[in-house]
């Protein structure tokens, strides 16, 4: 019985991590971007959400919603001032510019807010939870991982059903050919970092929300995202939950054992997917 | 008569200025004071970890964001040989270099079977996995880390000898040890790049950089180069750490592993500096120190400026300071090109 | 003049691939380009589409200078373009891919998803089939019809027969008149002179990035063109 509970909660986790991830398969399905500031950029909106709640005194869920458009326009600028000039067939400037950004941006937290840990008020969601009969679950968890599958529902219906998906396929497929079509790869690459960062935000809420933050811990976010989106393997935001859920599991399971074997046991099982299938569990693109 | 070469003017007196150089810093304790000795240990351990990662990257194409898996490994493997067995640190530090290689070695089957921008991702996974590994150690204080003991750091072998010559107390004749070895390790490292450079190995680098499947065809083994210059990078980087651990003679996973100080510097150096060059490093370890000393007050605005400076030097000068420099003067100090000199060759410019 | 270039020069690096090439294709015309391989064709297509940049004054449509625009600029002022090796897109279906085609240009014209299909009918029974899963010569079909969903004022073919069985080549080319019909200029670059020949007013020959000739198609003989096409005489 203990086993059931140990996987619920993992894959709960798994819906979290997703969340961390799901702007960042989107983004490196679209244009090959390794985004090393993906973590900080959660840690940035969550410190946005926190300052809606205290300073004008929003709810947290009306907080996010007001982030949600600026995120999206600071991704929009970002990738159209900066990541645009670096993208291109070598994996190192891009790779050298989100690190500086990486290093900028918790830097920047750490003199805005200073290093003490903050958290957004969740109100009565805090502890409560929900009895399933054979286990119980914490409403907050179940909360984000409903937001997890409602983000990749909603991000694989643009993808795949409306004219701005097609526009991010055919762009991913063959960027010159998409110029032909009309189509400017910049802008498009624009709008999908757009589009991360909402879902970013909504990762930052629920980041937030379940546990304390300070400025410094993005990368080790970043590191459990990325292992999300490979295991998952490259543009597949389904594999991307499934690559959630396998490193949520395997942390619950290993904390189980070991509290301090949580974080260990979900890298072990990254680089066991990774040493079976180098190109994760379910591809879609050939890179 | 045509001769090849890589000898130009400028990489001669190139070679006589570092001699020089190397002679005033052997001697440099006579004068120097300690803080100065510590800085000059600071920005030589940067320089030997920056000249290795642009070989790996610059060089090798192996753009790897796990080397601080390479300096924890050999620090801590210095610290067991210190505390466990009983060594003199400076001994120990071999100790440190063949962790990191054996470390490198499954590390590299992993790795190698990634590419791009998973290969670096994969790097930074395992060197997550070492520092967990590592803070369950719990002979050397797990989590939180240990010292090395009073015992140890006060009989180093040759600090006696240090204390006599220049009449200084016993923890800054360990910081002159530390600052001797530096430079051994700094002269090593960057005269052993420049030497594969120059070999046939080095050709074959730059053929592979250039293109695999061309080199391939003409028999360049990249599979082999790429292992070669993985393991000769990580040995390397764990000697450097176990030194840079001597030094500090306190450790713990967090500072070992550190991805900030142990590769995001290290980065920023070399793409500073300017990737692919024995000069950039250089160039970039003294921007990098300069910064430092100008910002140390100002906390996390230091970091700030590195990390915009990195991406302004990314977006309009890829080729980093020394880029700027070398294109506009032609100018290079450590020539690794060759070139066909002799009689007057038809149709140069 | 709906396109003209201007003294159009290219290079690749080192390479130079056009020395100063002048062409001008007028409203509802259909021009051939031919020349064997390496004779610039390609590179001119390039440049005419913004896939390669010039000075803006080298390439003109309605005379405005539009060389230094990208080529989604281009496209959406009326020049479509049929891309040599047809590049569908593998992600998207034959129908997808005939959709972008008329997404980011809505001008009014007798060309839409259904007259496409009308045109080319095999593509409607597999429009829900992946665009690189269908043979060669229905893989151009889609390359067509996709450059016609946006009703363009003109239409470039870049090598629309390369690699197909003559048959399908016949199917291809029976297309053209009715595209033509719809007022569509039309620039076929070739390497089969007499299939371009059959359907264009007029031609231009090239040879190592120079025009060599520019004819009437109805009036040029075999002897010009093998000289224009070899650089010798025949």
């Amino acid at each position: 019985m203990i086993w059931i509970d140990t996987l619920v909660q993992g894959i709960l986790l798994g819906g979290l991590y997703a969340l961390f991830a799901a702007g960042l398969s989107l983004v490196f399905g679209i244009m090959r971007l390794v985004n090393l500031a993906h973590g900080d950029l959660i840690v940035f909106a969550a410190y946005l959400i926190l300052v809606g709640v205290q300073v004008l005194g929003l709810s947290p869920w009306v907080s996010a919603l007001v982030a949600m458009p600026l995120m999206f326009g600071f991704g929009w600028l970002l990738q159209t001032v900066v990541l645009n000039r670096v993208l291109g067939k070598d994996i190192l400037p891009p790779l050298l510019v989100t690190f500086g950004l990486s290093v900028t941006l918790q830097n920047g937290l750490l003199e805005g807010f200073s290093a003490d840990s903050q958290r957004i008020p969740a109100g009565t969601l805090e502890g409560a939870s929900l009895d399933l009969g054979l286990v119980t679950v914490g409403v907050m968890p179940l909360l984000t991982f409903v937001s997890a599958v409602a983000a990749i529902l909603a991000l694989n219906w643009v993808f795949y059903h409306t004219p701005l998906g097609r526009s991010f396929r055919a762009t991913s497929d063959d960027p010159v050919a998409a110029g032909l079509m009309g189509i400017e790869p910049k802008r498009i690459f624009a709008i999908a970092t757009g589009i991360a960062m909402v879902v970013v935000t909504l990762a930052a809420l629920y980041l937030g929300m379940r546990a304390n933050f300070d400025p410094s811990i993005g990368p080790a976010r970043l590191i459990y995202a990325f292992e999300a989106v490979i295991i998952g393997g490259l543009g597949s935001l389904w594999g991307t939950l499934a690559g959630g859920i396998i490193v949520g599991v395997a942390q619950t399971l290993g904390a189980a054992v070991n509290p301090e074997w949580q974080i260990l046991a979900g890298h072990i099982a990254f680089l066991a997917v990774m040493l079976l299938k180098p190109r994760g569990l379910f591809p879609r693109a050939v890179d | 008569m045509y001769r090849l070469t890589t000898r130009t003017r400028a990489g001669t007196a190139t070679a006589v200025a570092i001699l020089i150089l190397v002679v005033v810093g052997v001697m440099l304790p006579a004068f120097a004071s300690r803080s100065m000795i510590q800085d000059l240990f600071f920005i030589l351990t940067m320089l030997t970890l920056a000249q290795l990662w642009n070989l790996l990257a610059g060089y090798g194409g192996l753009v790897s964001v796990g080397q601080q898996a390479f300096v924890g490994i050999g620090a801590y493997a210095m610290f067991a040989g210190v505390i466990l067995l009983g060594w003199d640190p400076v001994w120990a530090i071999p100790l440190g270099g063949l962790a990191a290689f054996l470390l490198a070695v499954p590390t590299a089957f992993f790795a190698f079977r990634l590419q791009g921008a998973y290969f670096a991702i994969g790097t930074w996974v395992i060197a997550e996995v070492t520092r967990l590994l590592v803070a369950q150690w719990k002979a050397l204080g797990g989590g939180t880390g240990t010292s090395l003991p009073r015992e140890a750091t006060r009989n180093i072998i040759g600090t006696d000898a240090i204390q006599a010559l220049f009449g200084v107390r016993d923890a800054a004749a360990r910081d002159i040890l530390a600052y001797w070895l530096a430079l051994v390790l700094v002269v090593l490292a960057t005269a052993g790049i420049y030497w594969l450079l120059r070999s046939r190995l080095g050709l074959a680098l730059a053929a592979v950089r250039d293109n695999v499947d061309a080199a391939q065809s003409v028999g360049v083994d990249a599979g082999k180069l790429k292992w070669a210059v993985f393991l000769i990078a990580a040995a390397a980087t764990g000697l450097t750490g176990a030194l840079i651990f001597m030094q500090t003679a306190r450790i713990s996973p967090d500072a070992a592993f550190a991805v900030t100080d142990w590769t995001a510097y290290v980065i920023f150096i070399v793409v500073i500096g300017g990737i692919g060059t024995i000069e950039g490093p250089i160039l970039g370890v003294l921007v990098f120190y300069m910064l430092r000393s100008v910002l140390a007050d100002y906390g996390s605005w230091y970091l700030m400026t590195l990390g915009v400076l990195a991406i302004v030097i990314m977006l309009f000068a890829p080729t980093g300071l020394w880029g700027l420099i070398s294109t506009r003067s032609g100018l290079h100090l450590f020539p690794v090109r060759r070139r066909l000199t002799g009689a007057k060759i038809e149709g140069e410019n | 003049m709906l396109l003209e270039t201007h003294a159009l020069t290219a290079s690749y690096g080192q390479f130079r691939a056009l020395f100063g090439v002048d062409i001008a294709v007028a409203a509802g015309e259909c021009v051939a380009v031919i020349g064997a391989n390496g004779a610039g064709k390609s590179t001119l297509m390039r440049s005419v589409t913004g896939v390669i940049r010039n000075q803006p004054g080298m390439v003109l449509h309605r005379g405005e200078p539009i060389g230094a625009l990208t080529s989604a600029e281009i496209m959406k002022r009326g020049i479509a373009m049929v891309p040599e090796g047809r590049r569908l897109f593998p992600s998207l279906t034959v129908e997808e891919n005939l959709l972008i085609g008329g997404q980011a240009r809505k001008a009014p014209g007798p060309w839409n998803i259904d007259t496409v299909y009308d045109l080319f009918p095999i593509l409607r029974e597999r429009r829900k089939s992946p665009g690189t899963a269908l043979s060669g010569g229905q893989q151009q079909m889609v390359a067509i019809g996709r450059g016609l969903m946006s009703n363009p004022e003109l239409l470039l073919c870049d090598e629309i027969s390369l690699g197909l069985a003559p048959v399908v080549i016949r199917d291809i080319y029976a297309a053209l008149p009715k595209i033509r019909a719809s007022g569509a200029a039309i620039v076929l670059v070739e390497q089969d002179i007499g299939k371009a020949l059959s359907v264009a007013d007029r031609v231009y020959c090239m040879m190592e990035g120079r025009v060599t000739l520019t004819a009437k198609a109805a009036e040029v003989s075999r002897q010009e063109i093998h000289a224009a096409y070899f650089g010798e005489a025949a």
